[in-house]
Protein backbone atom coordinates (compact mmCIF):
# COMPACT_ATOMS: atom_id res chain seq x y z
CA UNK A 1 0.00 0.00 0.00
CA UNK A 2 1.34 3.17 -0.71
CA UNK A 3 1.82 6.38 1.53
CA UNK A 4 -0.36 8.41 2.88
CA UNK A 5 1.16 11.83 3.56
CA UNK A 6 -1.49 13.66 6.03
CA UNK A 7 -1.18 17.65 7.22
CA UNK A 8 -0.90 18.01 10.71
CA UNK A 9 -1.68 22.23 12.03
CA UNK A 10 -1.38 24.28 11.54
CA UNK A 11 -5.03 24.98 12.81
CA UNK A 12 -5.76 22.24 14.73
CA UNK A 13 -8.40 21.81 17.62
CA UNK A 14 -5.21 20.15 20.12
CA UNK A 15 -2.78 22.83 19.72
CA UNK A 16 -3.87 26.75 20.86
CA UNK A 17 -0.63 27.41 18.37
CA UNK A 18 0.01 26.89 14.41
CA UNK A 19 2.81 24.06 14.35
CA UNK A 20 2.96 22.74 11.08
CA UNK A 21 3.72 18.82 10.74
CA UNK A 22 3.54 17.20 7.62
CA UNK A 23 2.75 13.20 8.52
CA UNK A 24 3.94 10.09 6.36
CA UNK A 25 1.88 7.79 7.14
CA UNK A 26 1.62 3.97 6.22
CA UNK A 27 -2.00 2.92 7.78
CA UNK A 28 -2.12 4.16 10.99
CA UNK A 29 1.37 4.32 11.66
CA UNK A 30 3.83 7.16 11.28
CA UNK A 31 6.60 6.53 9.12
CA UNK A 32 7.93 10.24 9.38
CA UNK A 33 7.38 13.37 10.26
CA UNK A 34 8.54 16.86 8.73
CA UNK A 35 8.26 19.47 10.67
CA UNK A 36 7.33 23.55 8.76
CA UNK A 37 7.66 26.45 10.90
CA UNK A 38 7.42 30.35 10.43
CA UNK A 39 3.68 31.20 11.73
CA UNK A 40 4.57 33.14 14.23
CA UNK A 41 7.78 34.44 13.22
CA UNK A 42 7.96 38.38 14.04
CA UNK A 43 11.22 39.11 14.31
CA UNK A 44 11.46 39.76 17.37
CA UNK A 45 15.47 39.40 17.73
CA UNK A 46 16.02 41.99 15.02
CA UNK A 47 13.22 44.50 16.62
CA UNK A 48 15.08 44.37 19.65
CA UNK A 49 17.79 46.42 18.02
CA UNK A 50 15.89 49.33 17.09
CA UNK A 51 14.65 49.73 20.98
CA UNK A 52 16.23 51.16 23.91
CA UNK A 53 17.76 48.35 25.78
CA UNK A 54 15.86 49.38 29.09
CA UNK A 55 12.19 48.94 26.72
CA UNK A 56 13.46 45.58 25.65
CA UNK A 57 12.33 44.23 28.96
CA UNK A 58 8.93 44.78 27.54
CA UNK A 59 9.56 43.12 24.26
CA UNK A 60 11.06 39.92 25.30
CA UNK A 61 8.31 39.45 27.71
CA UNK A 62 6.05 38.74 24.75
CA UNK A 63 8.27 36.61 22.96
CA UNK A 64 5.78 34.05 25.03
CA UNK A 65 3.12 34.95 27.06
CA UNK A 66 3.12 31.72 29.63
CA UNK A 67 7.44 31.67 30.45
CA UNK A 68 6.76 35.87 30.06
CA UNK A 69 8.89 36.71 33.40
CA UNK A 70 10.91 34.39 32.85
CA UNK A 71 12.22 35.28 29.88
CA UNK A 72 12.17 39.15 31.24
CA UNK A 73 14.10 37.49 34.18
CA UNK A 74 16.56 35.89 32.14
CA UNK A 75 17.12 39.32 30.10
CA UNK A 76 17.61 41.38 33.03
CA UNK A 77 20.03 39.50 34.95
CA UNK A 78 21.84 39.05 31.81
CA UNK A 79 22.02 42.87 31.78
CA UNK A 80 23.01 43.53 34.74
CA UNK A 81 25.93 40.93 34.62
CA UNK A 82 27.01 43.14 31.76
CA UNK A 83 26.58 46.61 33.69
CA UNK A 84 27.95 45.10 37.26
CA UNK A 85 24.67 45.79 38.61
CA UNK A 86 23.92 43.99 42.83
CA UNK A 87 20.66 43.58 42.90
CA UNK A 88 18.47 43.82 46.23
CA UNK A 89 17.90 40.65 48.09
CA UNK A 90 14.22 41.27 48.27
CA UNK A 91 14.19 41.41 44.28
CA UNK A 92 16.33 38.21 44.48
CA UNK A 93 13.84 36.76 46.14
CA UNK A 94 10.35 38.43 44.52
CA UNK A 95 12.57 37.33 41.27
CA UNK A 96 11.65 33.51 42.66
CA UNK A 97 8.26 34.19 44.15
CA UNK A 98 6.76 35.02 40.85
CA UNK A 99 8.96 32.55 38.43
CA UNK A 100 7.52 29.66 40.43
CA UNK A 101 4.29 31.18 40.17
CA UNK A 102 4.32 31.13 36.61
CA UNK A 103 6.20 27.34 36.61
CA UNK A 104 3.07 26.67 38.69
CA UNK A 105 0.71 27.99 36.10
CA UNK A 106 2.55 26.58 32.96
CA UNK A 107 2.24 23.25 34.30
CA UNK A 108 -0.63 23.28 35.52
CA UNK A 109 -1.72 24.52 31.94
CA UNK A 110 -0.12 21.65 30.01
CA UNK A 111 -2.02 19.13 32.49
CA UNK A 112 -5.05 20.65 31.19
CA UNK A 113 -4.12 20.27 27.67
CA UNK A 114 -2.44 16.41 28.08
CA UNK A 115 -6.04 15.89 29.88
CA UNK A 116 -7.81 17.53 26.33
CA UNK A 117 -5.40 15.39 23.76
CA UNK A 118 -6.10 12.18 25.14
CA UNK A 119 -10.14 13.29 25.46
CA UNK A 120 -10.43 13.65 28.99
CA UNK A 121 -12.16 16.83 29.22
CA UNK A 122 -13.82 16.86 32.75
CA UNK A 123 -9.63 16.57 34.20
CA UNK A 124 -8.94 19.39 31.81
CA UNK A 125 -11.30 21.39 33.63
CA UNK A 126 -11.16 20.10 36.92
CA UNK A 127 -6.79 21.15 36.38
CA UNK A 128 -7.75 24.80 34.67
CA UNK A 129 -10.33 25.54 37.78
CA UNK A 130 -7.02 25.28 40.05
CA UNK A 131 -5.02 27.18 37.83
CA UNK A 132 -7.37 30.13 38.34
CA UNK A 133 -6.32 30.45 41.85
CA UNK A 134 -2.55 31.04 40.36
CA UNK A 135 -4.17 34.05 37.99
CA UNK A 136 -5.79 35.63 40.95
CA UNK A 137 -2.28 36.17 42.94
CA UNK A 138 -0.71 37.20 39.72
CA UNK A 139 -3.49 40.14 39.27
CA UNK A 140 -3.46 41.02 42.92
CA UNK A 141 0.28 41.55 43.21
CA UNK A 142 0.64 42.64 39.42
CA UNK A 143 -2.05 44.41 38.45
CA UNK A 144 -2.28 41.91 35.17
CA UNK A 145 -3.20 37.87 34.54
CA UNK A 146 -0.66 37.01 32.12
CA UNK A 147 1.90 39.06 31.15
CA UNK A 148 2.97 41.13 34.46
CA UNK A 149 5.80 42.88 33.45
CA UNK A 150 6.93 42.87 37.33
CA UNK A 151 11.02 42.25 36.10
CA UNK A 152 13.42 45.68 35.10
CA UNK A 153 16.65 46.01 34.57
CA UNK A 154 17.88 46.32 38.76
CA UNK A 155 15.08 44.73 40.55
CA UNK A 156 11.32 44.05 40.10
CA UNK A 157 9.29 47.09 39.33
CA UNK A 158 6.61 46.30 42.72
CA UNK A 159 6.69 44.95 45.74
CA UNK A 160 4.17 42.35 47.60
CA UNK A 161 3.59 43.68 50.97
CA UNK A 162 3.69 41.41 54.60
CA UNK A 163 -0.52 40.86 54.31
CA UNK A 164 -0.23 39.34 50.49
CA UNK A 165 2.79 37.11 50.87
CA UNK A 166 0.60 35.34 54.04
CA UNK A 167 -1.96 34.85 51.51
CA UNK A 168 -0.17 33.61 48.90
CA UNK A 169 1.30 30.86 51.43
CA UNK A 170 -2.15 30.08 52.42
CA UNK A 171 -3.36 29.69 48.61
CA UNK A 172 -0.60 27.86 47.34
CA UNK A 173 -1.21 25.66 50.54
CA UNK A 174 -4.79 25.21 48.90
CA UNK A 175 -3.27 24.25 45.25
CA UNK A 176 -1.61 21.81 46.58
CA UNK A 177 -4.98 20.43 47.85
CA UNK A 178 -6.76 20.47 45.02
CA UNK A 179 -3.96 19.02 43.13
CA UNK A 180 -3.99 16.09 45.74
CA UNK A 181 -7.10 15.23 43.95
CA UNK A 182 -6.75 15.23 40.89
CA UNK A 183 -3.42 13.72 41.25
CA UNK A 184 -4.63 10.11 41.78
CA UNK A 185 -6.72 10.34 38.38
CA UNK A 186 -3.39 10.74 36.85
CA UNK A 187 -1.27 8.09 38.56
CA UNK A 188 -3.82 5.38 39.00
CA UNK A 189 -6.78 6.16 36.27
CA UNK A 190 -6.53 2.80 33.97
CA UNK A 191 -7.43 5.16 31.07
CA UNK A 192 -5.00 7.78 31.93
CA UNK A 193 -2.14 5.29 32.18
CA UNK A 194 -3.22 2.92 28.92
CA UNK A 195 -2.73 6.37 26.68
CA UNK A 196 0.93 7.68 28.79
CA UNK A 197 2.65 4.28 29.75
CA UNK A 198 5.08 3.20 27.08
CA UNK A 199 3.82 6.20 24.41
CA UNK A 200 7.23 7.61 22.99
CA UNK A 201 9.86 6.20 24.79
CA UNK A 202 13.64 8.25 24.60
CA UNK A 203 16.43 6.86 26.53
CA UNK A 204 18.65 8.41 28.51
CA UNK A 205 21.17 7.87 25.94
CA UNK A 206 19.31 9.52 22.83
CA UNK A 207 17.65 12.35 25.04
CA UNK A 208 21.05 13.26 25.68
CA UNK A 209 22.48 13.02 22.14
CA UNK A 210 19.62 15.34 20.78
CA UNK A 211 20.46 18.05 23.63
CA UNK A 212 17.01 17.85 24.74
CA UNK A 213 15.85 20.14 28.17
CA UNK A 214 13.65 20.29 30.99
CA UNK A 215 11.46 18.31 32.07
CA UNK A 216 11.72 16.09 28.79
CA UNK A 217 15.74 15.44 29.77
CA UNK A 218 14.76 15.04 33.66
CA UNK A 219 12.12 12.58 32.93
CA UNK A 220 14.56 10.77 31.06
CA UNK A 221 17.13 10.32 33.89
CA UNK A 222 19.21 13.37 32.99
CA UNK A 223 19.59 14.92 36.20
CA UNK A 224 19.56 18.49 34.58
CA UNK A 225 18.15 21.75 36.34
CA UNK A 226 19.46 25.08 35.85
CA UNK A 227 18.59 26.42 39.05
CA UNK A 228 20.64 24.50 40.85
CA UNK A 229 23.61 26.91 39.67
CA UNK A 230 21.75 29.02 41.90
CA UNK A 231 20.63 32.24 40.29
CA UNK A 232 18.37 34.70 41.63
CA UNK A 233 17.64 33.40 45.02
CA UNK A 234 17.71 29.88 44.15
CA UNK A 235 20.90 28.96 45.82
CA UNK A 236 19.18 29.83 49.35
CA UNK A 237 16.69 27.68 48.98
CA UNK A 238 16.89 23.94 49.51
CA UNK A 239 15.52 21.97 46.49
CA UNK A 240 16.50 18.63 44.21
CA UNK A 241 15.71 18.09 40.21
CA UNK A 242 12.89 15.79 40.10
CA UNK A 243 14.05 13.00 38.00
CA UNK A 244 11.86 9.91 36.06
CA UNK A 245 13.63 7.00 34.76
CA UNK A 246 10.78 5.65 32.30
CA UNK A 247 11.23 8.40 29.56
CA UNK A 248 7.84 8.18 28.31
CA UNK A 249 4.82 10.28 28.48
CA UNK A 250 3.64 9.24 31.91
CA UNK A 251 7.26 9.56 33.18
CA UNK A 252 6.58 13.50 32.26
CA UNK A 253 3.63 13.63 33.33
CA UNK A 254 4.57 12.75 36.81
CA UNK A 255 7.94 15.35 36.28
CA UNK A 256 5.79 18.14 36.36
CA UNK A 257 3.19 16.93 38.59
CA UNK A 258 5.26 16.98 41.21
CA UNK A 259 7.29 19.91 39.87
CA UNK A 260 4.37 21.68 40.97
CA UNK A 261 4.59 20.49 44.15
CA UNK A 262 8.36 21.24 44.37
CA UNK A 263 7.65 24.69 42.97
CA UNK A 264 4.87 25.31 45.66
CA UNK A 265 8.19 24.39 48.51
CA UNK A 266 9.95 27.08 46.62
CA UNK A 267 7.50 29.62 47.16
CA UNK A 268 6.71 28.89 50.82
CA UNK A 269 10.63 28.94 51.40
CA UNK A 270 11.18 31.98 49.84
CA UNK A 271 8.57 33.36 51.97
CA UNK A 272 10.02 32.45 55.11
CA UNK A 273 13.79 33.65 54.43
CA UNK A 274 12.92 37.18 52.18
CA UNK A 275 14.64 39.95 53.13
CA UNK A 276 13.17 43.61 54.12
CA UNK A 277 14.90 46.61 51.71
CA UNK A 278 14.80 48.12 48.49
CA UNK A 279 13.06 46.48 45.94
CA UNK A 280 15.55 48.16 43.01
CA UNK A 281 18.33 50.09 42.51
CA UNK A 282 19.05 52.95 39.81
CA UNK A 283 20.83 52.12 36.39
CA UNK A 284 23.55 54.45 34.86
CA UNK A 285 25.38 53.74 32.09
CA UNK A 286 24.58 51.65 29.10
CA UNK A 287 25.65 48.06 28.25
CA UNK A 288 28.94 46.92 27.09
CA UNK A 289 30.48 43.65 26.17
CA UNK A 290 28.97 40.54 25.78
CA UNK A 291 27.00 38.00 28.10
CA UNK A 292 25.29 34.64 27.98
CA UNK A 293 22.34 34.66 30.45
CA UNK A 294 20.64 31.45 31.12
CA UNK A 295 17.55 30.71 33.61
CA UNK A 296 14.90 27.15 33.25
CA UNK A 297 12.02 27.85 32.50
CA UNK A 298 8.76 25.48 32.90
CA UNK A 299 10.02 24.25 29.48
CA UNK A 300 13.37 24.13 30.26
CA UNK A 301 16.81 26.10 29.70
CA UNK A 302 16.48 29.85 27.88
CA UNK A 303 19.55 31.10 26.79
CA UNK A 304 20.26 34.44 26.24
CA UNK A 305 23.16 35.64 24.25
CA UNK A 306 23.70 39.94 24.50
CA UNK A 307 26.07 42.41 22.81
CA UNK A 308 26.17 45.88 23.50
CA UNK A 309 28.55 48.23 22.18
CA UNK A 310 28.18 51.34 25.02
CA UNK A 311 25.03 52.75 23.48
CA UNK A 312 21.73 52.77 24.61
CA UNK A 313 20.91 50.06 21.69
CA UNK A 314 21.93 46.30 21.97
CA UNK A 315 24.25 45.50 18.52
CA UNK A 316 23.00 41.53 18.99
CA UNK A 317 20.14 39.83 20.97
CA UNK A 318 19.57 36.05 20.68
CA UNK A 319 17.58 34.14 22.08
CA UNK A 320 17.58 29.68 22.42
CA UNK A 321 14.29 28.82 23.50
CA UNK A 322 13.92 25.30 25.35
CA UNK A 323 11.40 24.32 22.74
CA UNK A 324 13.78 24.89 20.28
CA UNK A 325 16.17 22.60 21.57
CA UNK A 326 12.91 19.74 22.43
CA UNK A 327 11.82 19.51 18.54
CA UNK A 328 14.44 17.27 17.58
CA UNK A 329 13.42 14.56 20.67
CA UNK A 330 9.66 15.40 18.91
CA UNK A 331 10.41 13.92 15.89
CA UNK A 332 12.58 11.25 17.04
CA UNK A 333 9.98 9.96 19.11
CA UNK A 334 6.92 10.36 16.13
CA UNK A 335 8.13 7.93 13.72
CA UNK A 336 6.61 4.44 14.34
CA UNK A 337 3.74 6.06 16.45
CA UNK A 338 -0.06 5.68 16.21
CA UNK A 339 -1.81 8.18 14.68
CA UNK A 340 -3.97 9.02 17.80
CA UNK A 341 -1.04 9.42 19.42
CA UNK A 342 0.42 11.98 17.85
CA UNK A 343 -1.56 14.56 19.89
CA UNK A 344 -0.48 13.28 23.12
CA UNK A 345 2.87 13.32 21.75
CA UNK A 346 3.23 16.88 20.50
CA UNK A 347 1.87 17.84 24.40
CA UNK A 348 4.57 16.07 26.00
CA UNK A 349 6.83 17.82 24.50
CA UNK A 350 5.25 21.23 25.26
CA UNK A 351 5.96 22.97 22.80
CA UNK A 352 5.87 26.88 22.43
CA UNK A 353 5.91 28.07 18.82
CA UNK A 354 6.14 31.53 19.71
CA UNK A 355 9.18 31.26 22.12
CA UNK A 356 10.71 29.15 19.36
CA UNK A 357 9.57 31.25 16.18
CA UNK A 358 10.04 34.64 17.88
CA UNK B 1 -37.65 32.85 13.91
CA UNK B 2 -36.62 29.82 12.33
CA UNK B 3 -34.72 27.25 14.30
CA UNK B 4 -31.65 28.15 12.62
CA UNK B 5 -31.99 31.87 13.49
CA UNK B 6 -32.55 30.80 17.15
CA UNK B 7 -29.01 28.36 17.41
CA UNK B 8 -27.06 30.97 15.76
CA UNK B 9 -28.67 33.99 18.38
CA UNK B 10 -28.06 31.14 21.22
CA UNK B 11 -25.43 29.14 20.51
CA UNK B 12 -22.92 30.87 18.52
CA UNK B 13 -19.66 28.66 17.80
CA UNK B 14 -16.47 29.83 17.57
CA UNK B 15 -12.94 28.77 16.06
CA UNK B 16 -9.92 29.77 17.50
CA UNK B 17 -6.92 30.81 15.33
CA UNK B 18 -3.50 31.85 16.56
CA UNK B 19 -1.57 34.14 13.92
CA UNK B 20 1.54 35.36 15.64
CA UNK B 21 0.19 36.40 19.52
CA UNK B 22 2.32 35.46 22.00
CA UNK B 23 0.31 32.97 23.48
CA UNK B 24 -1.30 35.26 26.16
CA UNK B 25 -4.13 36.52 24.13
CA UNK B 26 -4.13 32.42 23.83
CA UNK B 27 -4.80 31.29 27.10
CA UNK B 28 -7.20 33.96 28.09
CA UNK B 29 -9.23 32.48 25.56
CA UNK B 30 -9.05 29.24 26.48
CA UNK B 31 -9.77 30.65 29.93
CA UNK B 32 -12.92 31.86 28.92
CA UNK B 33 -14.01 28.16 28.10
CA UNK B 34 -12.76 26.80 32.00
CA UNK B 35 -15.12 26.36 34.77
CA UNK B 36 -14.48 29.95 35.99
CA UNK B 37 -15.66 31.83 33.01
CA UNK B 38 -17.42 29.16 31.22
CA UNK B 39 -18.72 30.67 28.08
CA UNK B 40 -20.73 27.06 27.53
CA UNK B 41 -23.60 28.56 29.20
CA UNK B 42 -24.31 31.03 26.72
CA UNK B 43 -23.80 28.20 24.37
CA UNK B 44 -20.35 29.66 23.54
CA UNK B 45 -18.20 26.52 21.81
CA UNK B 46 -15.17 26.24 20.36
CA UNK B 47 -14.90 23.94 17.41
CA UNK B 48 -11.89 22.94 15.62
CA UNK B 49 -13.88 22.80 11.98
CA UNK B 50 -13.99 25.67 10.34
CA UNK B 51 -17.34 24.83 9.04
CA UNK B 52 -19.41 24.60 12.17
CA UNK B 53 -18.32 28.24 12.95
CA UNK B 54 -20.02 31.49 13.20
CA UNK B 55 -17.47 33.49 14.73
CA UNK B 56 -13.61 33.71 13.66
CA UNK B 57 -11.95 34.55 16.77
CA UNK B 58 -8.31 35.59 15.76
CA UNK B 59 -4.93 36.53 18.63
CA UNK B 60 -1.87 37.80 16.88
CA UNK B 61 -0.98 40.03 14.24
CA UNK B 62 -0.78 38.86 10.72
CA UNK B 63 2.22 37.65 8.60
CA UNK B 64 3.47 36.35 5.28
CA UNK B 65 3.43 33.25 6.38
CA UNK B 66 -0.08 32.95 8.24
CA UNK B 67 -2.17 35.44 6.09
CA UNK B 68 -2.86 32.63 3.97
CA UNK B 69 -3.91 30.22 6.44
CA UNK B 70 -6.43 32.46 7.90
CA UNK B 71 -7.77 33.60 4.57
CA UNK B 72 -8.41 30.02 3.95
CA UNK B 73 -10.19 29.51 7.44
CA UNK B 74 -12.57 32.60 6.62
CA UNK B 75 -13.49 31.62 3.15
CA UNK B 76 -15.04 28.11 4.69
CA UNK B 77 -16.66 29.71 7.17
CA UNK B 78 -20.64 29.82 6.41
CA UNK B 79 -22.29 33.28 5.78
CA UNK B 80 -23.44 35.06 8.53
CA UNK B 81 -20.06 34.96 9.90
CA UNK B 82 -18.03 37.18 12.42
CA UNK B 83 -14.46 38.19 12.95
CA UNK B 84 -13.31 39.10 16.70
CA UNK B 85 -10.07 40.39 16.72
CA UNK B 86 -8.27 39.83 20.41
CA UNK B 87 -5.76 41.90 21.68
CA UNK B 88 -3.36 44.72 21.00
CA UNK B 89 -1.63 42.83 18.20
CA UNK B 90 -4.57 41.38 16.56
CA UNK B 91 -6.24 45.14 16.51
CA UNK B 92 -3.05 47.29 15.18
CA UNK B 93 0.12 44.80 15.27
CA UNK B 94 0.27 46.26 18.65
CA UNK B 95 4.54 46.30 20.09
CA UNK B 96 5.25 44.25 16.98
CA UNK B 97 3.61 46.83 14.51
CA UNK B 98 7.41 47.57 14.03
CA UNK B 99 8.90 44.21 13.57
CA UNK B 100 9.90 43.22 9.66
CA UNK B 101 7.50 40.09 9.11
CA UNK B 102 4.54 41.60 10.31
CA UNK B 103 1.61 43.44 8.21
CA UNK B 104 -0.18 44.89 11.13
CA UNK B 105 -3.64 44.23 12.58
CA UNK B 106 -6.15 41.10 11.07
CA UNK B 107 -8.04 44.35 9.34
CA UNK B 108 -5.25 44.38 6.94
CA UNK B 109 -6.43 41.29 5.25
CA UNK B 110 -10.42 40.31 6.76
CA UNK B 111 -12.99 42.51 7.58
CA UNK B 112 -13.14 42.85 11.75
CA UNK B 113 -16.64 43.10 13.01
CA UNK B 114 -15.15 44.01 16.81
CA UNK B 115 -11.94 44.74 18.14
CA UNK B 116 -11.28 43.33 21.97
CA UNK B 117 -8.24 45.54 22.84
CA UNK B 118 -6.20 44.38 25.62
CA UNK B 119 -2.39 42.98 26.21
CA UNK B 120 -3.65 40.64 27.84
CA UNK B 121 -7.52 41.33 27.50
CA UNK B 122 -9.34 39.93 30.30
CA UNK B 123 -11.58 37.19 29.96
CA UNK B 124 -14.26 38.82 30.67
CA UNK B 125 -13.26 41.12 27.83
CA UNK B 126 -12.56 38.77 25.47
CA UNK B 127 -16.63 37.47 26.25
CA UNK B 128 -17.84 40.66 26.09
CA UNK B 129 -16.34 40.92 22.42
CA UNK B 130 -18.24 37.28 21.46
CA UNK B 131 -20.94 38.55 22.76
CA UNK B 132 -20.99 41.55 20.29
CA UNK B 133 -20.18 39.92 17.32
CA UNK B 134 -23.37 37.90 18.47
CA UNK B 135 -25.53 41.43 17.45
CA UNK B 136 -23.48 41.67 14.23
CA UNK B 137 -24.42 37.97 13.35
CA UNK B 138 -27.79 38.83 13.92
CA UNK B 139 -27.57 41.94 11.71
CA UNK B 140 -25.57 40.04 8.92
CA UNK B 141 -28.58 37.17 8.82
CA UNK B 142 -31.39 40.02 8.50
CA UNK B 143 -29.38 41.50 5.50
CA UNK B 144 -29.07 37.72 4.09
CA UNK B 145 -32.76 36.81 4.12
CA UNK B 146 -33.74 40.82 2.61
CA UNK B 147 -31.14 40.24 -0.01
CA UNK B 148 -32.91 36.63 -0.84
CA UNK B 149 -36.03 38.23 -1.00
CA UNK B 150 -35.29 40.97 -2.74
CA UNK B 151 -36.50 43.83 -0.89
CA UNK B 152 -33.91 45.97 1.70
CA UNK B 153 -36.16 47.49 4.25
CA UNK B 154 -34.61 50.68 5.93
CA UNK B 155 -34.19 48.78 9.38
CA UNK B 156 -31.43 46.35 7.70
CA UNK B 157 -30.01 49.02 5.29
CA UNK B 158 -28.71 50.73 8.81
CA UNK B 159 -27.49 48.00 10.36
CA UNK B 160 -25.64 46.49 7.12
CA UNK B 161 -23.91 50.59 7.27
CA UNK B 162 -22.05 49.53 10.53
CA UNK B 163 -20.74 45.73 9.46
CA UNK B 164 -17.72 46.54 7.50
CA UNK B 165 -14.56 47.04 8.31
CA UNK B 166 -14.60 49.45 11.25
CA UNK B 167 -16.48 47.50 13.87
CA UNK B 168 -17.33 48.88 17.18
CA UNK B 169 -14.67 48.94 19.92
CA UNK B 170 -15.61 47.37 23.17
Amino acid sequence: MSNTVIPFGPQHPVLPEPLHLKLVMQDETVLEAIPAIGYVHRGLEKLTETKEFTQNVFVVERICGICSFMHAQAYCQGIEELMNIQVPDRARYLRVIWAELHRIHSHLLWLGLLADAFGFESLFMQVWRNREKVMDIMEETAGSRVIISANTIGGTRRDISPEMLVKITVIVEEIREDLKQVESVFFNDYTVKHRLVGVGVLTRDVAYELGAVGPMARASGIKTDHRTTGYAAYGELDFEPVVENDGDCYARTVVRLKEVYQSISLIKQAIAKIPAGETSVPVKGFPNGEVISRVEQPRGEVLYYMRGNGTKNLERLRVRTPTFANIPTLLKMLPGSQLADVPVLILTVDPCISCTER
Amino acid sequence: MGIIDKARKKSPWIIHYDCTSCNGCDIETLACLTPLYDVERFGIINVGNPKHADVLVVTGSVNKRNVRVLKNLYNQMPDPKAVVAVGACACTGGIFSDCYNVYGGVNKVLPVDVYVPGCCPRPEAIIDGIVQAMDKLEGKARNMKHAASGKQPEAALQASTGNNNDGANT
